[in-house]
């Protein structure tokens, strides 16, 4: 168990190419699954390796976040002693302004850092999905004797990256060691696709941070890491599971459509190693006579008249009858009205569908219906 | 540790063993039960509590007592983790000169009466962990109120045919308590005690007294201290309940009511979000429906896998459906299997079973029921009716 590790989570990332998604949320609260957030999948894992300090550096549109999070009790981070720690922005004058990237939001969270009683630190941005021990990576990184240790997956080189986002590329020698990084580069060389999680040395931490924002440089990998790939034993570990960086709609869409696959629930959602979140008390789902589903997760709470293949409906969606959803994403509490039509749909939470309305979509496109929209 | 004083303190009477439910009640107590695809009897008071504001429960429990422990830990999930009440499980326990048991509801209640007067209520609420309804206890307590009452009794109209089984409450106009009849061979009314009792608890506090010093009394609400209240001339009143209620005690009952909640428009709606019943989460992913299975009028909770046929069925969580199987007019709990070619019909059964390839129990006409963590092999059958006790094996041609 981590027991020497305290863990940062960096949810102030902007992507844009979520679109309505993100409209008023960050990528940590974005909707997977059913019935998680994508911050869920990260927590668990840091929770499950026996780690029980963390912060979460918000910015902006950080309230479905808390409101998620909440005390941490869900994630049994309601401590005592350590637990869950929402860091957000502008609550000093030397924090007062938007972060200017990773490095510059540990920057302005140094105290956390410093009070943490903890030997290490795990640093993580929030957008990636994947179930991880991250002991492992503790093991690796005692072996290797690294300063830090970074996890990678092997991705192909023509990874479907039409709008890329912190996509960091990693070039190795055989031992492991990293001897170069590209960010968002459109001439990548290497099928190792960093996945925006670091473990080092609280001190290392606390003095590369420090070090390069006196000189003006505020992103983690382009002014901390790749300054000092010559001078810091930087090693990446291969992680072999399932893993999706949450860059895009498409993206987001492929997540929550890859988890219809067994073989990657059985990754995500791993004996012994459950995936935590903010319990919603519904009733279990109803089928009714007449309801045709197949090939569908379906978080609790839904009732279901009509039918619905290949898709994800999250908790508490109504389905009318006749109504046919496929290929799509139900939000939570959506209500699909009487003989609807939905193809590559997303909707968000609370959405009302009318009866018999038509919507179709592509999977590269899908039609995004925005949070409480009436259609 | 401070103590506040509280207006109503509850106790919920969960030491039953349930006896009539037979293999499903071996290892754990009846409230501790699992009902409705993700509840556990105990779930329905519980829930009622905190959703009446009553923030301090003791939760008397006797018969094997582990599962409802390990469940009800703090209260959490019925939020009655608060600082200055909360969920205790109180299990009889050594005094000084001796230790006893249990010996009746009452008594379970003088056993643990320092625990209530440490809160100084002005009424005790007296639940048993039996029984599935959802009731706002504010109305009868209200009611209790109005009426100046000493004891308030929650009732409901029962057929005179089976008015026999109940404690019967003969009344005045005005609802007042005349006569208290246990399960009488001639019942002259169908108001039938439902065990929820409100009491002023200083009054209750000198007959619970009065009863343990009564070598010749069985210590029973029922049979004892509710007739000594009335001939003693107290304030003793019924309080009419309309709702849903319903006693899961036999194995065919609680297979009935699961079955209740499939039908169109179920008489307990559990979606009511003004009254959300709650349970501690198993924690478990979505289930999956697979693109072979077929479901119909049924219940389905979190963590299943399901590519079979399932019909008319409640499926706790975590229960796996394999292709070619079927699992018609059942209730299926907890981590159980079916696998592919198997049929489970008309049957209730219970955690981690294994159901093998081909396998046959039940039919469409007597319930079948299996104990916890049973092994059907492969194209053995369980006789439909049978009832099999926990951790059995049934070999094929072993019938």
């Amino acid at each position: 168990m981590l027991q020497d590790v305290c863990a940062l989570v960096y949810a102030g990332e902007e992507n844009p190419n979520l679109r309505d998604l993100v409209m008023s949320r960050s990528v940590a609260a974005l909707p997977v699954g059913g019935r998680y957030r994508a911050i869920d999948f990260l927590l668990s894992n840091m929770v499950n390796s026996g780690i029980r300090n963390v912060g979460i550096i918000t910015q902006k549109n950080f309230k479905s976040l808390s409101d998620h999070l909440g005390s941490g009790k869900e994630w049994d981070l309601s401590r005592k002693k350590d637990g869950l720690f929402m860091l957000p922005p502008f609550d000093s004058t030397s924090s007062a302004h938007l972060y200017r990237g990773m490095c510059d939001a540990i920057h302005s969270k140094l105290d956390y850092l410093e009070k943490a009683s903890q030997s290490y630190c795990l640093l993580t941005g929030s957008y990636t999905v994947y179930s991880a021990d991250y002991e492992l990576m503790m093991k690796a990184h005692l072996e290797h004797n690294a300063d830090i240790t970074m996890l990678y997956s092997q991705e192909p080189l023509d990874f479907p990256g039409q709008e890329r986002f912190k996509d960091v590329r990693v070039s190795t020698d055989e031992e492991g060691r990293v001897r170069d990084l590209e960010v968002d580069s459109n001439n990548m060389r290497s099928p190792k696709l960093g996945m925006d999680v670091y473990l080092v040395k609280k001190s290392l931490l606390e003095y590369l941070v420090q070090n390069s924002c006196a000189r003006g440089g505020y992103r983690f990998v382009s002014d901390v890491l790749i300054p000092n790939l010559r001078n810091l034993r930087i090693f990446a570990v291969r992680h072999d599971g399932y893993v999706q960086r949450l860059h895009s709609v498409y993206a987001y869409y492929k997540l929550n459509m890859d988890m219809l696959d067994s073989k990657v629930r059985k990754d995500l959602f791993r004996p012994g190693r459950p995936v935590y979140t903010k319990i919603k008390d519904e009733p279990p789902v109803r089928y009714m006579e007449g309801a045709h589903i197949n090939n569908c997760i379906l978080g609790d709470g839904c009732e279901l008249y009509g039918s619905a293949e290949g898709s994800v409906l999250f908790r508490g969606v109504a389905l009318g009858r006749g109504a046919r959803a496929k290929n799509s994403i139900i939000g939570q509490g959506t209500a699909v009205g009487e003989n609807c039509e939905l193809e590559n749909v997303i909707t968000d939470k609370y959405v009302r569908i009318r009866k018999g309305v038509r919507l179709i979509g592509t999977p590269q496109f899908p039609v995004i219906i925005r949070k409480g929209a009436v259609i | 540790m401070a103590v506040r004083k509280k207006r109503c303190v509850a106790m919920l009477l969960a030491g039953g063993q349930g006896s009539r439910l037979g293999v499903l009640t071996k290892y754990r107590a009846k409230p501790a039960v699992p009902f409705g695809g993700k509840y556990k009897i105990i779930d329905f008071p519980l829930s009622n509590c905190a959703n009446s504001g009553i923030d301090t429960v003791g939760v008397l429990t006797q018969y094997q007592p582990l599962e409802l422990n390990t469940y009800i830990g703090t209260g959490a999930p019925w939020d009655l983790d608060s600082s200055t009440g909360g969920a205790f499980v109180l299990p009889p326990y050594m005094k000084a000169t001796s230790g006893e048991w249990y010996s009746g509801t009452a008594n379970a209640i003088y056993q643990n009466m320092y625990f209530v007067d440490r809160y100084d209520p002005q009424l005790l609420l007296v639940l048993s962990g039996d029984h599935i309804y959802k009731m706002d206890y504010r109305r009868l307590i209200a009611f209790h109120e109005k009426n100046q009452a000493d004891c308030t009794i929650a009732v409901m109209r029962v057929p005179m045919s089976e008015a026999s089984r109940f404690g019967i409450l003969n009344t005045d106009a005005d609802l007042r308590v005349v006569e208290f009849d246990e399960k009488p061979a001639q019942p002259k009314n169908d108001l039938a005690s439902m065990g929820i009792y409100v009491f002023t608890w200083q009054r209750l506090r000198e007959f619970l007294i009065a009863d343990e010093e009564d070598e010749n009394s069985s210590h029973d609400f029922g049979k004892n201290v509710l007739p000594a209240m009335l001939d003693a001339g107290c304030r003793m009143f019924a309080y009419p309940f309309d709702g849903y209620w319903k006693d899961v005690g036999t194995a065919q009952s609680l297979w009935e009511s699961n079955m209740e909640l499939l039908e169109p428009d179920p008489a307990i709606a559990l979606s009511d979000e003004s009254w959300r019943i709650y349970a501690r989460s198993a924690n478990e992913p979505p289930h999956y429906i697979g693109p072979t299975a077929e479901v119909s009028s049924s219940l389905i909770s979190e963590g299943c896998e399901v590519y079979g046929k399932v019909e008319n069925s409640v499926l706790f969580s975590g229960v796996t459906v394999e292709a070619g199987a079927l699992v018609k007019d059942s209730v299926v709990m907890s981590g159980t299997k079916v696998a592919s070619g198997a049929q489970v019909q008309r049957s209730i059964i219970d955690e981690n079973c294994r159901i093998r390839e081909g396998a046959l129990v039940g039919d469409g006409e007597n319930l079948t029921v299996l104990g916890s963590d049973v092994q059907v092999e492969p194209e053995a059958k369980v006789k439909p009716g049978d009832w099999i006790a926990p951790k059995s094996v049934i070999a094929k041609g072993g019938e």
